[in-house]
């Protein structure tokens, strides 16, 4: 029997360069760090390729600067690219290159099909809003006008991710971070987007606090068995907790991808024996 | 007829650092056949453990063919088959047991072993229900069930990390020192646990109590030095 899936979300040869390229560096020269010697041209992203299937977290390895976030953020459309291709199979059957949708169509894929989670709660919401405004702001951007409903389903997404409902109507301003971060990834899960990127959600909170986003996370992967998740991290133990796969990014390339634990005990490329080692 | 058939497999890890190449098993051939009970001994650093991971594919094999007779795929080479259908395989027919815990903080024993039929989207009270069973069927006492199994003892991991191997009816079971540091009594529960089990998975077990492989496996390899012997 062949073993056929289809790729929630697929990229092809992604590129994000900060200069003109040469033939040096176009040519997949040597580069010192992600800068071409000859041509002064940056590449934050080489050439990236990757599938992530429903259902599975996909986990994003590599040292500071090495493109983590500059993908993430191109695929939510907050950087311009200077090549490549992005397929997402929700919209429309995944036939239609993300990149080139017009400026309508891809504020409804950021609304509907995809939705990120920050490191810095700041980034994902509106302090001025409560978290009811919060999550309302996101359904309203994709059509829904009945406030019953708003308010059902901004309850559901508090509870989920067990934060007190009855304090719905206050600016997340007050919450700790760890409560932050759970209105965050509420507001997130909004519209049940197909793709989820998440960008060190568990950076910087303490321990146990860490535990139990982590904790829901795993929950919105049992309980959406459709969702697929990109989860960015410096800390090892969260990429082996919760990623089914894992690629290593090196100056802007994957240097090495594989099943986590594969990629954790068996490394095969120098930078990642030297990411695993560090982490002992 | 065999459910495992490895030939010529080796495994080498290369260290960049030290650009040194550390040979961990090699040329090694080995069978199961289906509902049989394999086990392999050896020193510690004999390279009994590469061997299951090769075969679980936490480790990459240098070179070798691990021919799987898959419930799903057929006849597959777990040497060369893509991440995807490994990661199938390991949801639904290979299981790697030992007594390190994997767990996910803050879940209890019995969410644990549900985690593993909710993955295949089974309902919440399915998967319950069926976690009370196996954790039953593996005699992990009753009052262990509804806490978090960081502070179990040896003994206790291995039976829960069956049950959570075995709610999914893996048919391939890769046992990692199931008896490593148990006390009489420990080893005597796991060694009915595994008769039990025999005829339902097939299995191979590394063991470094030799009488007791002896009791429960139905062939025996040496490891020495990373070749059988
Ligand atoms: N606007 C820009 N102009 C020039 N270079 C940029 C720009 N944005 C990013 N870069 C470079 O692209 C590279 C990738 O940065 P990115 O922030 O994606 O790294 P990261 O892997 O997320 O790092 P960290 O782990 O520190 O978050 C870095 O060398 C960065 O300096
Ligand atoms: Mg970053
Ligand atoms: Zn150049």
């Amino acid at each position: 029997m062949t073993f056929f899936e289809t790729p929630s979300l697929r990229i092809e040869r992604l590129t994000i360069r900060y200069g003109a390229g040469c033939p040096a560096c176009m040519g997949g020269g040597i580069l010192e760090k992600n800068r071409c010697a000859a041509c002064d041209t940056v590449w934050s992203l080489k050439g990236v390729s990757l599938e992530v299937y429903p259902g599975e977290i996909l986990g994003i390895v590599g040292e500071s600067g090495s493109g983590k976030s500059t993908l993430l953020q191109s695929l939510y459309f907050e950087r311009p690219i200077s090549a490549g291709s992005a397929y997402i199979h929700e919209y429309r059957g995944g036939e239609a290159d993300i990149f080139t949708a017009d400026r309508q169509q891809q504020r409804e894929i950021r609304n509907i099909h995809m939705a990120m989670v920050y490191q810095n709660p700041l980034m994902g919401l509106r302090m001025r809003f409560s978290s009811l405004g919060n999550i309302a702001e996101k359904l309203l951007a994709a059509g829904n006008r009945n406030t019953a409903f708003i308010t059902e389903r901004a309850s559901e997404l508090l509870g989920i991710m067990e934060v007190p409902v009855a304090r719905m109507k206050e600016s997340p301003r007050n919450f700790s971070g760890g409560m932050q971060q759970r209105v965050q990834i509420a507001k997130a899960l909004a519209n049940d987007p197909s793709i989820l990127l998440l960008d060190e959600i568990t950076t910087g909170l303490d321990m146990s606090v860490q535990a139990r986003v982590l904790d829901l996370i795993r929950k919105i992967k049992y309980q959406n068995p459709n969702v697929s998740m990109l989860l960015v991290s410096h800390d090892l133990s969260v990429i082996r907790m919760l990623a089914d796969r894992t690629i290593v990014m090196f100056d802007g390339q994957i240097v090495e991808s594989g099943m986590t634990d594969q990629v954790l005990e068996d490394p095969q490329h120098h930078f990642t024996q030297q990411l695993v080692q560090s982490m002992l | 007829m065999s459910i495992l058939e490895i030939s010529g497999l080796s495994k080498e890890f290369f260290i960049h650092r030290q650009q040194r190449r550390i040979v961990s098993c090699q040329s090694i051939g080995l069978r199961v056949g289906a509902g049989e009970f394999v086990g392999i001994s050896g020193r510690s650093g004999a390279g009994k453990s590469t061997i299951l991971k090769c075969i679980h594919r936490t480790y990459q094999p240098s070179a070798g063919r691990i021919l799987y007779e898959s419930e799903a795929f057929g006849q597959v080479d777990l040497a060369g088959i893509s991440d995807r259908q490994m990661l199938y395989l390991r949801r639904n027919e290979i299981g790697y047991v030992s007594q390190f815990l994997n767990v996910m903080p803050r879940t209890s024993a019995k969410e644990h072993v549900a985690s593993a039929l909710l993955a295949s989207c089974a309902s919440e009270r399915d998967a319950s229900e069926k976690a009370r069973e196996m954790l039953a069927y593996f005699r992990l006492p009753e009052h262990l069930w509804d806490i978090y199994p960081n502070t179990f003892s040896g003994g206790e991991r291995l039976r829960l990390n069956l049950a959570h191997t075995m709610v999914k009816r893996a048919r391939l079971l890769l046992l990692d020192e199931p008896t490593a540091s148990l006390d009489a009594e420990s080893k005597t529960l796991v060694r009915d646990i595994l008769l039990k089990l025999k005829g339902s998975a097939a299995m191979i077990g590394i063991f470094h109590d030799l009488e007791f492989m002896a009791d429960v496996c139905d062939r025996v390899y040496h490891l020495e030095e990373g070749i059988i012997a």
